[in-house]
């Protein structure tokens, strides 16, 4: 019982921008450290150690980035949904932050995702691109980004920018188990997942580390990234804040 | 772990998908550079109030 309102004292702490400030310039070098040296021994593994797929040739070796990318760009969407929530629940200053920090590498990871796809898709497809399920599921998440990104540039005040923003990343959170599921619910020309929580994967041992590598090198570099912007977006933001003008005037 | 290929020129022809392979990560590096050099300029940008607020925590 005192642990739990412990630990929930501290969230609201750190919930509050000053303090998350320092905190996310403590944090941000290890996780970009870490994003480095895993994407470093992902890289090793995957490209140089792992073995050629006997049916795709080498141009499986795109997996190894367009996997861990599509992972990624669903999960960051969920995770700016998460945050709408909080926003528009609570009003919450930083969790607004962070939905608007998470949404550029949200959009890069869906880019490098679709096009990757399309490099994998062309020699072993025979097409860049087809309108099936789950690409076009996954360039409307594109489009729900840039969306997002769009309209938070475009209102003027911070809190209607705010809530539009979050209204936008919770409908649009409908979108992510479609994506998801889409290879199961419809015939499609995509694979289904060759990694899955439920069964053994169906891969070799070399290309499913390289992969899983890849996956956490992307993990931390997204954290890095985030934490890097939120605080970028928490002094433009609280540049009249008195924990901001105090720490001026002692200049 | 023993390295798969044989010579640079074979790792480089990824087995005649080398255009796909390259051409995948080398996007891939460039999209990571771009989000990471904007970041750094929009740190610079801010760069006099990033380094009040830093000197707000160290006090």
């Amino acid at each position: 019982m005192a642990t739990s309102t412990a630990a929930r004292s501290m969230l609201f702490r750190y919930a509050s921008p000053a303090t998350f400030y320092p905190l996310a310039g403590r944090l941000w070098p290890w996780f970009a450290a870490a994003a480095v040296v895993l994407a470093l021994a992902g890289l090793a593994i995957g490209l140089l150690v792992a073995p050629t797929d006997a049916t795709q040739g080498d141009a499986y070796r795109i997996i190894f980035i367009h996997v861990p990318a599509a992972w990624m760009s669903m999960f960051i969407y969920l995770v700016m949904a998460f945050y709408a929530v909080l926003t528009l629940g609570f009003n919450t200053r930083l969790s607004a932050m962070m939905m608007r920090s998470l949404a550029p590498t949200g959009a890069m990871f869906t880019f490098v995702a679709l096009w990757t796809g399309a490099l994998w898709g062309k020699p072993t497809w025979g097409t860049w691109w087809v309108w099936d399920a789950r690409l076009t599921s996954e360039l409307i998440l594109f489009f729900l980004y840039l969306g997002f990104i769009a309209l938070q540039s475009a209102i003027d005040d911070t809190r209607r920018a705010d809530r539009a923003g979050a209204l936008v990343a919770l409908v649009g959170a409908v979108n992510v188990p479609i994506i998801y599921f889409s290879v199961k619910w419809w015939n499609t020309l995509h694979q289904g997942a060759s990694v899955s929580l439920t069964r053994a994967p169906s891969m070799a041992r070399d290309m499913l580390l390289g992969m899983l590598l890849m996956a956490i090198a992307c993990w931390m570099y997204s954290i890095a990234v985030a934490l890097v912007r939120v605080r970028a977006l928490i002094v433009e933001r609280e540049r009249d804040a008195a924990w901001l003008r105090e720490a001026g005037a002692a200049d | 772990m023993p390295v798969f290929w044989t010579s640079v020129g074979d790792f480089l022809a990824m087995g005649g998908y080398g255009v796909y392979v390259w051409g995948a990560y080398g996007v891939t590096t460039l999209a990571v550079l771009a989000e990471v050099m904007a970041l750094r300029g929009r740190a610079r940008r801010s760069g006099p109030l990033t380094r009040r607020a830093d000197e707000a925590h160290r006090s």
